[in-house]
């Protein structure tokens, strides 16, 4: 049997990258990017990508990249905020977008995965989601028809990994990923620790190895904050605060 | 003396039961947290896939890899559990969420409700507010009653494109509360901030309301 683990991204990416493809790319803001893939891609120079992602990265990071690189044709996400480069993009028509609520994004891809080519939800009813698709009433209530996303090729990250393509993520670096692991016809997984067969618990797998074609160890993790938030440590002199030591 | 951000927060917090789980969005409602009443137990969920949201880290033990929903980092408690954005949005859509609390750009008397796009000038997205304001039990708006120029935010008829129909139950302002009849599509004023007459609420409100104070 040919194995799944790769040296690098940019190998890793070899025979499965073409133009026009349609690419999924896990990740919440700039948490659980595949950002060795990301980069790989944008060394690549693989052009006219519609990209499936809950956002577009941020000033210099994640996808911002590619968008920046002129690589992305449309994107399709739930949230293009904080992003300057993909408004002015959007606004002066060099970018096709389309926006999806972002459970519905989630769930398309979840159904793109499970083989259900459609499913009915009560989401955006009533707004402009909605236009154009069908509606039926389900015990009273209109839900509207949203159909399933699959991809080309799926890049995800994961925290650990096997040789089989087992993967366990991060507390809320997982978000996307396992979803989208399962709707391509290729996925590749970067982790941040790649370990031999039997170090993971088979009970603990999040991605079992079905799902991902190509595994490769991470290096260089970036992984940008976008809004450092704190609190003031207690005063350290008394029991008066309690709680936390 | 109308309401400060923090004030509002604070009134939203009275919404709260022991036992809830609450979804609260970015700006405002995240100030939610600060008010829970000791002794209560509310659940905290991120739609990016975290319940039990912990305070902010102290300095120095940020996470990337545990962040909020506003892409804040956060912390874990020893109740909290990580899962993934479609069993996230399970929670969400299959109404186990108990109360989300949701900042707002213009609210209509029968509870509609737009925050998430001025066509022409912002393109950022809806994120999950469509889900939000679909799935789960209990929806309240907090905003600013009229924005700087004076102009009603609470309308009969929403301008901006909407983010949901009559989904709204409650409307907590800088100056009033309004409470919203879903099914009737009626609103009632229920409660005005200290100073603030009902005079006042008429008039920087365009839409119609009966006073149940």
């Amino acid at each position: 049997m040919v194995g799944k683990v790769y040296g690098d991204a940019p190998s890793a990416l070899a025979g499965v990258v073409f133009d026009g493809m349609t690419l999924m790319s896990g990740g919440f803001g700039l948490s659980g990017n595949a950002e060795n893939l990301v980069t790989a891609l944008k060394e690549n120079g693989v052009k006219n990508l519609t990209v499936i992602s809950n956002n577009c990265g941020a000033d210099g990071f994640g996808l911002w990249v590619l968008l920046n690189n002129g690589q992305i044709k449309k994107m399709i996400s739930s949230y293009v905020g904080e992003n300057k480069l993909f408004e002015s993009l959007y606004l002066s028509g060099q970018l096709e977008l389309e926006l999806n609520p972002q459970g519905t994004l989630a769930e398309r891809i979840r159904a793109g995965g499970a083989g259900i080519p459609a499913f009915y939800t009560k989401t955006g009813v009533g707004t402009v989601v909605a236009e154009g698709k069908p509606t039926e009433m389900f015990d009273g209530e209109t839900y509207v028809r949203e159909t399933w996303l699959r991809a080309d090729l799926a890049v995800v990250k994961a925290w650990k990994g096997d040789h089989e393509g087992n993967l366990v993520y991060r507390k809320t670096a997982r978000n996307f990923n396992p979803n989208m692991a399962t709707a391509a016809k290729v996925t590749i997984a970067e982790v941040e620790e790649l370990v031999p067969n039997g170090s993971l618990d088979p009970d603990q797998i999040h991605t079992p190895g079905i799902f991902v074609n190509r595994i490769l160890q991470g290096t260089n993790y970036a992984k940008r904050i976008e809004f450092r938030t704190t609190r003031p440590r207690p005063a350290m002199d008394g029991a008066a605060t309690g709680g936390e030591v | 003396m109308a309401w400060t951000r923090e004030e509002m927060a604070a009134r939203a917090a009275k919404e709260l039961k022991d036992g809830y789980y609450v979804n609260l969005g970015i700006g405002i409602p995240t100030l939610v947290a600060n008010y829970i009443p000791k002794g209560m137990t509310v659940t905290l969920q991120s739609e990016n896939g975290m319940l039990g949201i912990g305070p902010f880290p102290y300095e120095g033990e940020e996470d990337p890899d545990l962040i909020n929903a506003g892409k804040q980092t956060v912390t874990a408690l020893s109740t909290s559990s990580f899962f993934s954005s479609a069993d996230s949005f399970a929670m969400i859509r299959g109404g186990h969420i108990d109360m989300a609390v949701l900042g707002a750009m213009e609210v209509s008397q029968t509870g509609d409700i737009a925050n998430w796009t001025i066509p022409g000038k912002m393109v950022k997205g809806m994120g999950g507010a469509m889900d939000l304001v679909a799935g789960v039990k209990r929806v309240i708006a907090v905003m600013e009653h009229a924005n700087k120029a004076g102009k009603s935010k609470i309308l009969k008829t929403c301008t901006l494109p909407l983010t949901g129909s009559r989904c709204i139950d409650l409307v907590i302002t800088d100056l009033c509360v309004f409470e919203i009849d879903r099914k009737q599509g009626a609103m009632r004023l229920i409660e005005l901030a200290p100073g603030v007459s009902i005079d006042d609420v008429k008039a920087k409100t365009e839409a119609e309301f009966v006073t149940a104070l």
